[in-house]
């Protein structure tokens, strides 16, 4: 009896060791999520523990792995609210609009040849303002209104090239976008009329384009000539925003500025919800709204309570997205361990343990990059003008959607074809495990790459390896079991330094290490 | 319906008579055509694809197309075409040894899109559909991948879909299907030894040094246990052991050229381009359902004919020993070989510097091979004008080849397939009523 209670004892403590604690709600999101789980029976895991959050809250918020040292010191701090400053510490780094313009980018399809055909000068410049936009925090209505009003050349005024990815430029065609990318709404699926449609459509009706002298320039601009018939009545369309009421327009006035004005206005129902569950999406891994980018009143929120709570934050908050990743992820429905239990292991849309993904594409060879200290190299297929991409350059700030190579293709990075969500494809293959296993790609990175070369130098002992070698590519200490394992293993090993690289491989093999978790 | 019934109902002979005609008008027949052809399929007698894809633009001109009479502006150099071993084919003078089986192979003369711009025309040839807005389709060989690959009767290890060496590059060849549907590019060069196809053949890693990584793997891998039942780590087990069949079993000698006689190798030319012909003929072997060759360098803007005089030997050998090769295994009746690109070449040539003899896009008019798989040989489908700039008589359009070639594959080309968000596309032109394109009908005079 004595001899269990103390084997028990033992459990629990080991447990407690790695971190795990009971999720207790930390703020609004957690009484309205553990409210709705506790109606559904799905009991929330425990918090996942220290260095499973570090690593986390990086791939999440920044799309990149944490370094040894941020592991370490972040491990070593005895700070009672270090996950909150973690949080607001990544939220701070350049990283966070490097990532985020890279979602952007997919959504606006910012590639240079089909279908989007922007040119390679429009590219560079329409990231950047947008890379610019996320680093100033720019309030998020602002930055959709200057995407839908702005008037210029596609290469000094970066935002008009969000009328240009189209190969057909009908209203039709950018209200879809619009509806799509801004109100998380389908048109195919919306249930919209078409008379609805129509008038939604008149918004773009006078947007024109026009040629420059100069190679591929292009001025997007709003032309008080154009106008819209009903094909069927051959009568003037004027805009009607969805629900309301014909807007009365002067000759000269823009249209494109009514429609902002309607669209970001604090009553209008599908702006602030879009975004904030889309937020949610990309964070937890499924929409409170699900798919994300399908809003329909035949697709109702797992909680509309939780969905108004967000977007009346986002709207009091001044349109301010960092304030809604900060809601987010200071909660513990984001900090739950992924870990099931057997009460919650059946719950796929409850958010009662996080969801496990594979890294994206551009994350995971960056990541790959990061442990070996190699780059890769990016060329464009468009001669002129050229395309330089340092090796340097981290591949979350390729700019380009038609820049590709087999690595990225293979990993699901999205075509930049659709702006749906589901064009990046986050799924797993035989082919992308045999690439990470058995391609001279990764190989080369891991053998002959300074990075792994330097850590062995740096640590002698096989001990010290091992535990680096955990630290920096599983972003924690390897546990009793596992060092024996990998000591063992280089003990064996005809060199030290064959097992060590062997460690490396399998370790950066793992689906520890490929998934978020 | 009773299919015999709609087999033919139109004489071919008649629709070819009226040239070019539109989806919108005379398309009913052919529509017919197909409809009732898709549903038995009487012509389904190839297994699979060997695209071999120029990337740039070949000279129709200068390969399958020549115009002696034209003058020195549109000929060049290559003003002297051959006889081929079909009496009244005649082809460019450097390609000898595809003069000598031009029985083997149809020339399509009458390709023709109107569009000079690489990404355009590529996605037009590639997915034989007109572009539009709000879908991306797939390239032929991922609609082949989707149709015949896996959880569609293929279970070999090898993709069904497979690049030799590396992606088209233009746009998405997996287009809305996603990229499950991406080829499989291998890396690598098989001209030289080994090929080191990437993912499959590492080089410097023993067969025993894999079996010890992969215990150590296998033992370290703690998370995957701690999360056992989840769905996608046990498909990510899976795919381990899958991945390990290919790196340590049979499936890796499918890319052993090792083993294929020097004669052979000589024969098919010792360049990346003449090894990729003949790992082609490997896959086909091995029941790959759909490889394409991407073969860059036909963009001559300058130095054409120096550039031809390069790569057009490399073309003749490769593709003659590749049909030869197919031919004498018996695979040429189950192997399309569809060789061609995006478009043709400007026929006048730009004698000035800086192009020194160059010649610009071409979409008005270019030339296509093919050959097996159902495709009857010594034909020629369609005529251009003197100087071969126009098509004057029996377009063909990228989507009557594309509908053909998938015809011959046993794939309704009226079918559709499923899209991101839930629904269906069309995946050819011609079978969607929304697109108007201008069509010459299917390649029935060859099938």
């Amino acid at each position: 009896m004595k001899r269990l209670a103390t084997v028990v004892l033992f459990f629990v403590v080991s447990v407690l060791s790695c971190g795990a604690e009971t999720a207790v709600p930390q703020n609004r999101i957690d009484q309205l999520v553990f409210a709705k789980q506790s109606e559904t029976g799905f009991p929330p895991s425990e918090l996942c523990s220290d260095a499973i959050f570090i690593r986390r809250v990086y791939l999440d918020v920044i799309g990149t792995l944490p370094t040894s040292k941020e592991v370490r010191e972040f491990l070593a701090s005895k700070i009672p609210d270090k996950r909150r400053l973690l949080i607001d510490y990544v939220l701070e780094r350049d990283e966070f609009a490097d990532y985020w313009a890279l979602k952007w980018c997919d959504l606006l399809r910012v590639k240079s040849e089909f279908p989007s055909n922007l040119w390679p000068n429009a590219v560079q410049t329409y990231q950047y303002w947008i890379l610019n936009a996320l680093r100033q925090n720019m309030p998020y209505d602002q930055f959709v209104r200057a995407l839908l009003t702005t008037s210029g050349s596609n290469f000094r005024d970066p935002p008009v090239n969000f009328y240009r990815p189209f190969q057909e430029r009908t209203p039709r065609n950018i209200l879809d976008t619009t509806a799509l990318v801004f109100m998380g709404v389908r048109l195919g699926n919306s249930g919209w009329s078409e008379e609805q449609m129509l008038g939604m459509d008149a918004f773009f009706a006078k947007v024109a384009y026009k040629k420059t002298d100069e190679w591929k320039e292009e001025v997007v601009y709003s032309d008080p000539d154009k106008q819209m018939l009903n094909p069927a009545t051959k009568e003037l369309v004027v805009p009607v925003p969805l629900g309301g009421k014909p807007i009365k327009l002067g000759a000269d006035d823009d249209p494109r500025a009514a429609f902002a004005d309607w669209l970001t206005s604090p009553e209008n129902p599908w702006f602030s919800k879009a975004i904030v569950n889309r937020i949610w999406f990309w964070l937890m891994g499924r929409g409170i709204i699900n798919e994300a980018d399908d809003i329909r009143p035949d697709n109702p929120p797992w909680s509309p309570e939780l969905l108004a709570y967000l977007e009346k934050e986002l709207v009091e908050g001044k349109y301010d997205l960092k304030h809604i990743y900060r809601l987010i992820l200071n909660s513990s429905t984001y900090q739950l361990s992924s870990i099931p239990t057997p009460q919650n292991s059946a719950d796929q849309a409850g958010f009662s343990h996080y969801r496990v993904r594979r890294l994206d594409a551009e994350v995971l060879i960056d990541a790959i990059c990061q442990i070996t200290g190699t780059g890769e190299e990016y060329s464009s297929a468009i001669p002129e003008p050229f395309t330089f991409i340092p090796a340097s350059q981290r591949t979350i700030l390729l700019a380009d959607g038609s820049i590709k190579s087999p690595f990225l293709e293979m990993f699901g990075r999205p075509g930049r074809d659709t702006s749906l969500e589901s064009d990046r494809n986050n799924g797993v293959s035989v082919f992308q495990t045999l690439h990470i296993l058995n391609s001279s790609h990764i190989q080369k990175k891991i053998m002959k790459g300074p990075g792994l070369r330097k850590l062995l130098t740096l640590s002698p002992t096989p001990r010290e390896r091992v535990n680096l070698l955990y630290l920096v590519i599983l972003s924690r200490t390897p546990t009793q079991e596992e060092q024996k394992i990998a000591l063992d293993y280089i003990a064996s090993a005809d060199q030290v330094d064959n097992g060590s690289y062997d460690l490396a491989w399998a370790l950066i093999n793992t689906s520890e290490f490929s998934l978020k978790h | 319906m009773d299919s015999s019934l709609f087999q033919y109902p139109v004489s071919r002979r008649r629709v070819l008579q009226l040239g070019m005609f539109s989806a919108a008008g005379l398309m009913l027949s052919d529509w017919f055509t197909l409809k009732a052809s898709a549903a038995v399929n009487p012509l389904a007698k190839a297994k699979s694809v060997i695209q071999v894809w120029l990337w740039g633009g070949p000279c129709h001109l200068d390969t399958f197309d020549p115009k002696p009479d034209a003058g020195y502006d549109y000929c060049g150099k290559f003003d002297k075409p051959i006889e081929t071993n079909v009496k009244g084919i005649r082809i460019c003078q450097m390609l000898p040894r595809l003069g000598q089986m031009a029985d083997k192979y149809s020339l399509l003369r009458g390709m023709t899109h109107g569009n000079n711009a690489h990404e355009v025309a590529s996605y037009m040839v590639m997915t034989g559909t007109k572009p539009v807005d709000g879908v991306v389709n797939p390239s032929v060989g991922a609609v082949v991948s989707f149709k015949k690959g896996y959880g569609a009767g293929y279970n070999g290890l090898v993709p069904p879909y497979v690049a030799l060496t590396k992606p088209q590059g233009r746009f998405s060849e997996a287009g809305f299907l996603g990229s499950k549907y991406q080829p499989f590019s291998t890396g690598g060069d098989p001209a030289k030894i080994p090929f080191a196809v990437e993912g499959v053949v590492a080089e410097g890693i023993t067969d025993a040094r894999q079996q010890s990584r992969r215990t150590l793997l296998g033992n370290l891998d703690t998370f995957a246990r701690s999360m056992e039942g989840n769905p996608l780590i046990s498909q990510m087990d899976k795919n381990k052991q899958d991945a390990y069949s290919l790196i340590l079993g049979e499936a890796k000698k499918t890319f052993d050229l090792s083993k294929e006689s020097e004669e052979l190798k000589t024969a098919y030319g010792k360049t990346t381009f003449g090894q990729s012909c003949l790992q082609a003929r490997k896959l086909v072997e091995a029941g790959v359902p759909f490889v394409t060759i991407n073969a860059p360098g036909w963009d001559t803007h300058k130095k054409h004919f120096e550039v031809m005089a390069q790569k057009l030997p490399e073309l003749d050998r490769g593709l003659s020993t590749l049909l030869q090769d197919l031919s004498d295994r018996g695979l040429l009746d189950s192997t399309i070989v569809w060789c061609g690109g995006e478009f043709g070449r400007t026929p006048k040539i730009d004698w000035d510097a800086p192009w020194s003899g160059g010649r610009g896009h071409y979409g008005k008019a270019f030339s296509h091979l093919v050959a097996g798989g159902g495709f009857k040989g010594g034909q020629v489908v369609g005529v251009t004008s003197s100087r071969g700039e126009e098509v004057i008589k029996r377009p063909v359009y990228p989507w009557d080849l594309a509908a053909s070639i998938y015809e011959l594959m046993g794939i309704d080309p009226n079918g559709t397939l499923p899209t991101p968000d839930g629904k269906t596309a069309f995946f050819n032109s011609l079978a969607d009523s929304k697109v108007k394109v201008e069509s010459g009908g299917l390649l029935r005079e060859i099938m």
